[in-house]
């Protein structure tokens, strides 16, 4: 689904991403993982179309992203919910799901798919006509995630999703991560609480430095303390 | 200041409201425009000035007034979007003076185009037939005209409203003004929705010096002086605010209304003075945001 191949990426004259190869095939959760500053962020920015200056090749389904905007990748089936939530501020909670559909062709069943993904987050159901940075960060986490999949995309990045929420909200969301598995969606998730992460991967990347270091599947970096002491400690 | 009456002062507040509609619908496309794409028009007044030649000249070919409530505005919108798109966007991303400095002397280039094509003089501008003459409001005779511009703006503010609030595209602007990034990986365009929103505001625009023009007749340098009244308005309702343009708007005609009922050798002052006044009491203005400038 997702081959990226030598990506290199800079901040200005900065070279901070050197020859990234990062897999993703249908239907999988892959990890990336590593300290802060390693590149994981930067990595999904590069995907998604969000660095001024890259190089190597990001194919996605068969298409070669690198000289695409970002809005026409998203009309492609990739969907990124960067860190820190983003939830935009003077907006209820339905206009930002709806926000997740104005680039979509489902908006036409815009009603419908608000119904759905109330379903899916119970807690939003709740909450839809309220401004949206009045709940909780878990809450706006919730509808980060809400607005990035209700347009069904095929592949979703989701950028450090468990930063700063509270702990039955987090197994909350990997339980939803699971559940998005399940229906078809591929994902791509960075994140800082590895156990967990690697516990609902299939495999995982580490990055350090701005590289790729080590690659397996999840469950036998579940099990390797070397390498996550190495990499992973701060 | 012997035949002050209650019923003059309600008049000339209501004449305040009329001069206070002018400079909102000025000031909602500055805010729009600034609010969306960071860029601080400084050619939004010359972009009202074309907008009352544009309808003078439509006179001058035999069209009427309610022609040019329609064409003047899309006119001057479709240029605006058109330097939009080959003048301001090549600049996006490089700081906020440089579509400054370009909307600057953007603005002297249109003056003096107008200058050259209708001469420096200035030229009157018939109120249209069905709105001459005054109608008794309750306490006095009113200018009709005035009452329409009234009317006019509200159902402007109305439309831009149900646009902003109802519509896909309002809720794109309403977001993309806070987080252009989040509408970028949600799939929108938002280079598109920069030049739409220029091209709102610059018709707004257009369309305001259009209904100034039968109260004050046109003139080339019209623009800079609504402009430094405008600053004034946006400072004092916020920048980038649209809420905060409109009630500013309306206070500023009143004042200057006011003040030229009381105290005329004061009236083009007293703007400043109440400009001073918010500063020192709420820097950021009625409905800005703290620190949007840094
Ligand atoms: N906007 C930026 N400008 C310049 N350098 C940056 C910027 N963002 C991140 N960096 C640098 O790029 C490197 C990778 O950062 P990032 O991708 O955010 O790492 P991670 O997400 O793994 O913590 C770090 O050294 C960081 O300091
Ligand atoms: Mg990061």
């Amino acid at each position: 689904m997702l081959q990226v191949a030598n990506l290199n990426a800079w901040y200005g004259a900065s070279h901070v991403l050197q020859d990234v190869s990062i897999e993703v095939a249908k239907g999988e959760i892959v990890c990336l993982i590593g300290r802060n500053g390693a590149g994981k962020t930067t990595t999904l920015k590069s995907i998604m179309g969000l660095m001024d200056r890259t190089r190597g090749s990001v194919i996605f389904k068969g298409k070669e992203l690198l000289n695409l905007p970002a809005h026409l990748r998203f009309a492609l089936g990739l969907a990124y919910v960067p860190e820190e939530r983003r939830i935009v501020q003077g907006l209820s909670v339905r206009e930002n799901l709806r926000l997740g559909l104005v680039a979509s062709p489902e908006k036409r069943h815009e009603l419908q798919l608000i119904e759905d993904t109330a379903k899916i987050f119970p807690r939003l159901a709740e909450r839809l006509d309220q401004e949206a940075v009045t709940m909780s960060g878990g809450e706006q986490q919730m509808l980060a995630i809400a607005r990035a999949v209700i347009a069904k995309p095929d592949l979703i990045m989701l950028d450090e999703p468990s930063e700063g929420i509270m702990p039955v909200l987090v197994d909350e969301m990997f339980e939803l991560f699971l559940a998005m598995k399940a229906q078809g969606t591929t994902v791509l998730l960075v994140e800082q609480n590895v156990e967990l992460a690697l516990e609902i991967a299939d495999r995982a990347y580490v990055m350090d430095q701005g590289a790729v270091v080590h690659q397996s599947s999840a469950r036998e970096l579940l099990a390797d303390d070397e390498v996550k002491e190495r990499y992973c400690s701060v | 200041m012997a035949g002050l009456s209650l019923d003059l002062i309600a008049l000339q507040l209501f004449a305040g409201l009329a001069l206070g509609a002018i400079y909102v619908l000025f000031a909602i496309g500055l805010s729009l425009i600034f609010g969306m794409l960071t860029v601080v028009n400084f050619a939004h007044g010359a972009f009202y000035m074309v907008g009352a030649y544009a309808g003078l000249y439509i006179l001058m070919l035999g069209g009427n007034f309610w022609i040019c409530l329609l064409a003047v505005p899309l006119a001057v919108g479709l240029f605006g979007m058109l330097v939009e798109r080959f003048l301001i966007r090549r600049l996006y991303g490089r700081g906020i003076d440089y579509p400054l400095l370009l909307t600057f002397g953007l603005s002297y280039v249109m003056v003096e185009l107008v200058r050259l094509a209708f001469g420096k003089t200035g030229y009157p501008f018939d109120t249209p037939d069905l709105l001459q003459g005054a109608v008794n409001i309750g306490v006095g005779y009113f200018p009709l005209y005035r009452l329409f511009v009234i009317g006019a703006t509200a159902a402007v503010l109305l439309g831009l409203w149900l646009f902003l609030e109802k519509t896909s595209f309002g809720l794109i602007i309403r977001a993309g003004a806070r987080d252009p990034q989040i509408v970028r990986v949600l799939g929108v365009d938002i280079s598109n929705v920069w030049l739409i929103v220029f091209g709102i505001g610059t018709a707004i625009a257009g369309f305001a010096g259009l209904l100034a023009a039968p109260l004050q007749g046109v003139i080339p340098e019209m623009g800079s002086t609504i402009l430094a009244e405008a600053f004034v308005v946006t400072v004092v309702g916020g920048m980038g605010s649209i809420g905060g343009a409109v009630l500013a708007g309306l206070l500023v005609g009143i004042v200057v209304s006011m003040s030229s009922l009381f105290a005329p050798e004061m009236a083009k002052v007293s703007i400043f003075a109440l400009m001073a006044i918010v500063l020192i009491v709420r820097p950021q203005g009625f409905f800005g945001r703290a620190g949007l400038m840094s």
